[in-house]
């Protein structure tokens, strides 16, 4: 299986960690991932905020060359993910927007390659079974709360992924790899996303408040899918002890992945203590 | 009753965000379930109740539609299915292309030097980004400890990466403003 593979800004920064282990993971479940060539930034929240016109363009610019590659494109990042799918609903949906793009990228949106963020990819693509198969360390003892974001469920009409505000997939995937996914309610609360440089006093009440009932939940370690996600979780918490790790980072450690130890060194919060001490570390 | 300037908002809302906002009927699900709604000035169903009056003005100058973090819980749940986050991006755009300096300056600011990046060099570099903000913004000495934490991780690169045909994205950005 082959696809195109969008990696965005933040995993190529401070998120080097989701990139190396969604690149390693697949690598290792036999998946190619071939890096759009000369892709540009999504916009992100500033996109949509500021131009009506760019917010689309910027992603929609990327789909055309998703589009020439000719592949299905792998988004790990939730924030690039909701761009690139919020373009190709307006570009679908919209016949005013997709002539406007015409104008602006020189190209006729074809709609044709799929946008899948890594859990879709995982679950769909590859199968929970498959994923079973190849356990080397089954994540045993270690429990985990999924926590989902905004980005990747919502829009329902847009993103069109698992539930708006309670999703289940990733905690599939978890409890495929053996650890215990716990339920809690705050899967999907906002973690107050681009907010982090300028009102970082707001992202901090946002992060305890979820950080704190992951505690209550009885988890050790929050788990997700989105680099802003985790930047503002490790970054903002009062704590400054409660580990928070990509899903593609313990999918290494359960596939047995040497290379996973670097990935997991990465962190502003180690979670190599928690991981040693349930002798998971490879 | 609607004045003919509140007709014109609702106008200019309706077309920019595709959102019709007077199917609100001010059940305030977007209030409670908001994130940041304890942080703004204006709850999110008053915009729409200052939309419906065009009292523009209020709005654009705001602190809400800058501290509207699009997490969508409110268009998810409103009964009348308006995507509240896509009007906050509406205000937002009108606030800019006309000018008006309303609260919530720093996030303005920083939003400006996000797409400043993109158009110098195809992406965003968040060293760049930072030093940017500070220059503009001040608190020189916020988070220090903690980028250089994230430098010594590997985590921050001083170099920032860029596109090959840097030309053909400030041509992009030059035709989207002739579109707009």
């Amino acid at each position: 299986m082959t696809y195109s593979y969008y990696p965005g800004c933040s995993l190529h920064g401070s998120s080097r960690e989701y990139d190396d282990s969604s690149r390693g993971v697949c690598a290792e479940l036999g998946i190619e991932l071939k890096e759009l060539p000369d892709w540009i930034c999504c916009g992100a929240s500033s996109g949509h905020s500021l131009d009506e016109v760019l917010n689309i363009g910027l992603p929609a610019r990327n789909l055309k060359i998703a589009e020439q590659a000719g592949l299905d494109v792998v988004v790990p990042c939730a924030a690039c993910y909701n761009r690139l799918k919020t373009a190709e609903h307006a570009m679908r949906e919209k016949e005013s927007v997709r002539n406007q793009m015409r104008d602006l990228i020189d190209y006729d949106h074809k709609g044709r390659v799929q946008i899948l963020n890594m859990i879709e990819l995982i679950q769909d693509q590859i199968s929970l079974d498959t994923l079973r198969s190849k356990l080397v360390k089954p994540l045993t003892g270690l429990r985990v709360v999924c926590y989902y974001g905004c980005l990747l469920v919502r829009p329902v009409e847009v993103t069109g992924f698992d539930h708006p505000e309670h999703p289940r997939s990733l905690d599939e995937i978890m409890s495929a790899i053996g650890a215990e996914a716990l339920g809690w309610s705050y899967k999907t609360e906002c973690c107050g996303g681009s907010h982090s440089l300028t009102r970082t006093d707001i992202v901090r009440v946002l992060v305890d408040g979820i950080v704190d009932m992951a505690k209550e939940a009885g988890a050790q370690a929050i788990v997700t899918a989105c680099p802003l996600c985790l930047g503002n979780l490790e970054m903002r918490q009062s704590d400054g002890g409660f580990p928070v790790m990509y899903f593609t980072e313990l999918l290494g450690v359960a596939l047995g992945m040497n290379e996973s130890r670097d990935w997991l060194k990465k962190h502003v919060i180690d979670p190599t203590p928690l991981l040693g001490s349930l002798g998971l570390l490879p | 009753m609607i004045d003919e300037s509140a007709k014109s908002l609702l106008a200019t809302i309706r077309e920019k965000s595709g959102q019709d906002i007077l199917a609100c009927y001010h059940c305030q699900k977007c209030v409670v379930g908001c994130p940041v709604a304890e942080f703004m000035d204006v709850p999110p169903n008053a915009i729409h109740r200052l939309i419906q009056y065009g009292r523009k003005d209020e709005i654009l100058k705001s602190a809400t539609i800058w501290l509207c973090a699009a997490c969508e819980t409110c268009g998810t749940r409103c009964p009348n299915d308006i995507d509240i986050a896509r009007v906050m991006d509406a205000l937002k755009q009108i606030a800019v292309k006309e000018g008006v300096k309303g609260k919530e300056r720093d996030v303005a600011v920083m939003h400006g030097l996000f797409m400043s990046g993109i158009r110098k060099r195809g992406r965003m570099h968040e060293v760049s980004l930072i030093r940017d903000l500070k220059l503009r913004t001040g608190g020189f000495f916020k988070d220090i400890r903690l980028g250089i934490k994230m430098f010594r991780l590997g985590k921050l690169s001083l170099s920032a990466e860029c596109v090959k045909n840097v030309k053909d994205i400030k041509q992009m950005f030059d035709r989207a403003k002739a579109i707009e």
